[in-house]
């Protein structure tokens, strides 16, 4: 038999070892969202300068690999994920689109940074307000550009919806909402340190 | 040093040189757009201008805010000489209020760099420069209509290329309708209502 992997007892998880033979039950399209949410094929659809905080991302340091994230493909039909980093104009919409209905079933849009998910302040005649305007968006990262950590919550954001099967567009929150002055409605992505002496709040 | 450059020219032309400044070392002309491009053969070949390199060419729009009659929009162009390291300005008065005919002539035979600063000005200005080689838009997709940088282009005005997704025409979900930058709107047609002299 296998190692209870809990010092505690009681639990159900076994480890197997090599030699055992071993069993798990679920449901078949829990199965399959679970072998897609961790081999997400990306197709980086890179315009403007999002694209350097993207390469950072993507990077060694920041390692998407650790979410099965981290083969890009330079063609549309072999992708599962189109990383739309940086800003659209009206101009390459039609592109954009086209390369969006080129790629096959399953297929999900991540919107990297303020411009792609908004148009950001390109407030103009030549900017797409938002790709959401030509395609559909499954997850907005804000940020101009977005800190690495903050694109990583977006893609465990997109692995989460892939699971409970959500096509419901989801945002990035910030870390603090300008909206509330004294920061207390602080979100969490990283966990934020703890302070000890506990100012006032 | 640089005043010479502009008495040459008011020397050359006379009556062409509609008004002249210098300052800080900033030496511009405003000459009559008949002799924009004789002018701009005089300063590059005369010897003692000598204007070899091309810098820069654009427009300007002065919708209403000329006296009646005057020519609403103004071509700027910046030369500098290499051998003498000196530099002028250059600028234009051309086309009627309503903006439908602005034409002046092309400075593509004097200097090849022109080319493309003039296809960006006739892009976003509607400025037509006579005798380009090839004027048409560079930045701007041909199907758009209008010269967006004009002053009376509606400042919200965009023209898609595809149609958008159906309910996209206000924000969609998770975006409110408080997000964006809707402070950044300003028109022409605001600022001319406070009634501004």
């Amino acid at each position: 038999m296998g190692n209870v992997s809990s010092g505690r007892g009681g639990s159900s998880v076994h480890v197997i070892e090599s030699g055992d033979v071993g069993f798990a039950t679920t449901r078949v399209d829990a199965l399959l969202n679970w072998a897609k949410k961790y081999s997400l094929f990306q197709y980086p659809y890179v315009t403007a300068c999002c694209a350097m905080e993207f390469m950072a991302m993507a990077s060694p340091r920041f390692d998407m690999a650790r979410f099965g994230a981290e083969a890009p493909r330079f063609s549309p039909r072999q992708a599962d994920l189109l990383w739309v980093v940086g800003t659209i104009s009206q101009r390459q919409a039609p592109a954009l689109k086209r390369i969006y209905e080129q790629m096959a079933d399953p297929k999900w849009v991540l919107a990297f940074g303020t411009c792609a998910s908004c148009g950001g302040f390109y407030d103009n005649y030549t900017t797409l307000a938002g790709i959401d305007k030509v395609i559909p968006c499954d997850v907005y990262v804000p940020g101009c550009p977005p800190r690495p950590e903050a694109v990583i919550d977006g893609l465990l954001l997109l692995q989460d919806k892939i699971a409970r099967g959500d096509r419901t567009p989801g945002i990035v929150k910030p870390r603090t909402d300008p909206l509330v002055p004294d920061g207390s409605a602080l979100i969490q992505i990283g966990k934020k340190p703890e302070l000890d002496g506990g100012g006032e709040a | 040093m640089s005043k010479k450059v502009l008495d040459l020219l008011k020397e050359k032309f006379g009556a062409a040189i509609v008004e002249t400044h210098a300052q800080f070392g900033d030496d511009t002309a405003v000459i009559a757009p008949e002799s924009w491009r004789a002018a701009a053969l005089f300063l590059r070949d005369d010897n003692r201008l000598a204007m070899n390199m091309f810098t820069d060419l654009c427009g300007v729009d002065f919708h209403r805010q000329r006296a009646e009659g005057q020519p609403r929009f103004e071509v700027v162009c910046h030369l500098r000489s290499l051998q003498h390291a000196h530099r002028i300005r250059i600028k234009s008065r051309v086309g009627d209020e309503e903006g439908e005919v602005v034409e002046i002539d092309s400075l593509v035979p004097v200097w090849r760099g022109a080319d493309w600063f003039e296809r960006e000005t006739f892009d976003l200005m509607g400025i037509t420069f006579k005798g380009h080689p090839d004027l048409r838009r560079i930045l701007m997709y041909p199907e758009f209509k209008g010269h967006p940088l004009r002053k009376d282009y509606p400042a919200n005005k965009t023209q898609p290329l595809i149609p958008y997704r159906e309910g996209t025409q206000d924000k969609l979900f998770p975006f409110r309708e408080d997000e964006g930058m809707s402070f950044g709107r300003q028109t022409f047609d605001h600022r001319n209502d406070r009634g501004e002299s």
